[in-house]
């Protein structure tokens, strides 16, 4: 396989299209099939054969806007219908090449401008099990240009001329993360992709690899020839499975094209790719976790350093980045490091994926270039928080992150913003809270999650979040006191700072950041026993008879 | 050194095979646990001693190794799963729309808390940490099958049509 080859391969799909006179393209994503987007596939290919009409019904990856699901956009008009149900089918047929089925169309201009699409580029354009529909909108050109027209080192300084930082929440420098692999000695190397997206309330990870395997695939390659390895694995929770069939899937494709294997496009470059399976523990995502699980052990984290780049998988220097950070890869390639550089802010570039759900009328999946102001995101493109009720919070990183009031929607999304306002970047989920979420209850929530997830390797963590978890639990049910509250203050700290990783090192951010924009509500159930969300179940205070 | 002879099939069950095959299939090393085990719990819905025993002697890693693996990850199950399984999804965005209310329900309904099947092995009640469908909260898994927005009357309603059946 070579550029040419691959752009004959683009120009026969092309073709095969143009035969169409309609594109039907329904979104297949969890969201959608769950109310039934596999019958609405059948019964417009059967619509579609009975009419005589030239229509390609085709299954793609997640449009975006599950809240309006099932989706089903027509094209070359670009028309999108919203709650489209297999009854639906005859009439969106019968309307092709007439007016479109108005009470199914939907209008979510604003929701889209705002949003820059690079790493969901080709959702919803391509039927993620089709190697061919992922070449025809420019892939793997990246990957074969890199082997045929760059150094390893040409490709490392493109990547870090872009900009790029990781995008499963540490934020470090994807191009220096790269070059110190590089630079490790050994023949042998590993390229590793963290898909174990543990944050609940996030799933940008696995609606990418679910929706267009082969532009992690590509990435990995890329980064692969830059780095100097021949071996990949790709770390994904077992409770996608949808995922792990399209990665299967999208792998043997590739390597029946010759895009993974021996000596692609031609080079004397070597690179496959083994996928392994998580098995349900949040601290895998952190990397020495990861390495453990992806040797067979307990998924116990390790001190650093020494960092995996140096030393990981079996003892070699291992590249380990998230599925969006290679993800971003092919199209940094292909358009150049300065065409990423140029969008975002100051020290975050790019877009980001976040999953925005919780209170908010559009939930779903965005694409937003960093620096966009929170609401824009929470108004704009979310359509603000529905049933008369009023924002709250924001909650970003999941249980490593923290809540941001909703006085501080001016903030603009980036990296060092959240983190100065005691959050952070966080994988991507973003979960919008209103006057009917407790904020102390979302902490305990939290920290109960850290506590069933500690691995139980360092004190700090493992009893500093049990007892956190007692405290706030009793904050809740109205028996906490003033005292308790300093020993939580406390307690984030000693867990903040002494913790082995990542996990316990951000288990208190949820705690703080609630304890330092939602303080009036530790008061209101310490001193005053109420919840003002009426959340928490608080027992009348029982009068003691002297 | 003799060459290593893995151990024989437990039984000439046929899903020791498949079992055999996904160690085979890496060389037998060490680092294939996790995978195997995979395996044996999507063959026999769970992990017993015989499967872990096996599993430990074919890849040679120590059987409290083994075991200290399975009990670390919470998808490892040592219980038989029950006819049915409700899972209710606790994820942040599923608990925000009242996921641990529709969880509450569930137990008084079964008479069982989480983790646990009912006494006839009707209906397991299981909690997931996210699903990833996160915009269609609050989700519970029906046998494996997503269900978004759920209602305290649909989940009963599901709860019962099983129970009956």
């Amino acid at each position: 396989m070579n550029l040419d080859e691959l752009e004959l391969i683009a120009k026969s799909v092309r073709q095969e299209n143009a035969v169409y006179d309609y594109e039907l393209n329904v979104c297949m994503d969890l969201a959608c099939a769950s109310q039934g987007a596999e019958k609405l596939r059948e019964a417009l290919i059967a619509e579609a054969d009975a009419s005589g009409k030239k229509v390609l019904v085709r299954r793609t990856g997640c449009m975006g806007p599950c809240s309006s699901g099932p989706l089903l956009r027509v094209d070359p008009d670009e028309t999108l219908y919203r709650h489209v149900r297999e009854t639906h089918a005859q009439a969106i047929v019968n309307s092709l090449g007439g007016q479109p089925v108005a009470e199914l169309q939907c209008d979510l201009n604003e929701h889209f401008d705002k949003q820059v699409r690079v790493v969901l580029e080709n959702a919803g354009y391509i039927d993620p099990e089709k190697i061919d529909d992922y070449i025809s909108r420019d892939g793997y050109k990246a990957l074969l240009g890199a082997l045929t027209e760059m150094t390893p080192q040409g490709v490392i300084h493109r990547i870090t001329e872009s900009g790029l930082r990781g995008r499963g929440g540490g934020g470090y420098p994807t191009g220096l993360k790269w070059s110190t692999v590089a630079k490790a000695g050994g023949d042998v190397k590993y390229v590793v992709c963290n898909g174990d997206e543990g944050d609940p309330g996030a799933f940008m990870d696995r609606s990418v690899m679910e929706g267009d395997p082969h532009r992690v695939l590509e990435g990995m390659a890329i980064a692969a020839y830059g780095v100097g390895a021949s071996k990949g694995f790709i770390y994904v929770r077992a409770e996608y499975p949808v995922a792990v069939s399209r990665l299967t899937t999208a792998i043997r494709e590739a390597r029946r094209r010759g895009l993974l294997g021996s000596g692609i496009g031609g080079t004397t470059f070597n690179f496959d790719i083994e996928i392994r399976l998580g098995a349900g523990a949040f601290v895998c995502g952190e990397e020495t976790a990861l390495i453990a699980s992806i040797e067979g052990l307990r998924g116990t984290p390790t001190p650093r350093p020494p960092y995996p780049a140096v030393s990981g998988l079996w003892g070699r220097p291992t590249l380990i980045n998230n599925v969006e950070t290679y993800a971003n890869v092919a199209p940094i390639i292909r358009n150049g490091g300065k065409w990423f550089f140029n969008m975002g802010s100051e020290r975050s570039k790019g877009t980001k994926v976040f999953a925005l759900t919780g209170r908010i009328t559009n939930t779903g999946l965005i694409e937003v270039p960093l620096g966009i102001k929170l609401h824009e995101i929470i108004d704009d493109i979310g359509g603000g928080v529905p049933g008369g009720h009023t924002l709250k919070a924001v909650q970003t990183g999941g249980p490593s992150g923290g809540c941001i009031p909703a006085h501080m929607l001016g903030l603009g999304v980036s990296y060092d913003a959240l983190m100065a306002a005691g959050s952070i970047m966080g994988s991507g989920g973003m979960i919008v809270m209103d006057d009917t979420s407790c904020m102390v209850n979302v902490a305990r929530y939290f920290i109960e999650f850290c506590m069933t997830e500690s691995c139980g390797k360092c004190i700090p963590c493992r009893a500093g979040t049990a007892q956190m978890h007692t405290l706030l639990t009793r904050i809740c049910q109205g028996t906490g006191t003033m005292e308790d509250l300093d020993l939580l203050i406390d307690l984030c700290d000693t867990v903040k700072n002494t913790s082995l990783c990542g996990l316990g090192q951000t288990a208190p951010n949820p705690v703080l950041s609630t304890l330092k924009y939602f303080h009036d509500e530790y008061i209101e159930h310490i001193v005053h026993k109420r919840c003002p969300a009426g959340v928490c179940n608080i027992q009348a205070p029982v009068e003691v008879l002297a | 050194m003799p060459a290593f002879t893995p151990p024989p099939l437990p039984s000439d069950d046929k899903r020791w095979k498949i079992v055999n095959g996904t160690m085979r299939k890496n060389g037998f090393a060490r680092h294939a646990l996790i995978e195997a085990l995979h395996t044996v719990q999507s063959s026999f819905g769970y992990l017993d001693d015989d499967s872990i025993r096996f599993v430990a002697r074919s890849l040679r890693v120590p059987l409290s190794q083994a075991y200290g693996v399975v009990t670390f990850y919470h998808y490892f199950s040592l219980k038989p799963p029950g006819q049915h399984t409700l899972t209710v999804c606790a994820g942040t965005a599923c608990y925000i729309k009242g996921a641990d209310k529709l969880l509450a329900e569930a137990e008084r309904k079964l008479a069982v808390a989480q983790g646990q099947t009912t006494p006839d092995g009707k209906v397991s009640l299981m909690t997931a940490r996210c699903v990833g469908a996160c915009s269609r909260a609050p989700v519970v898994l029906c046998d494996g099958e997503v269900s978004g927005e759920m209602s305290h009357q649909q989940l009963l309603a599901q709860l019962e049509r099983w129970t009956v059946e």
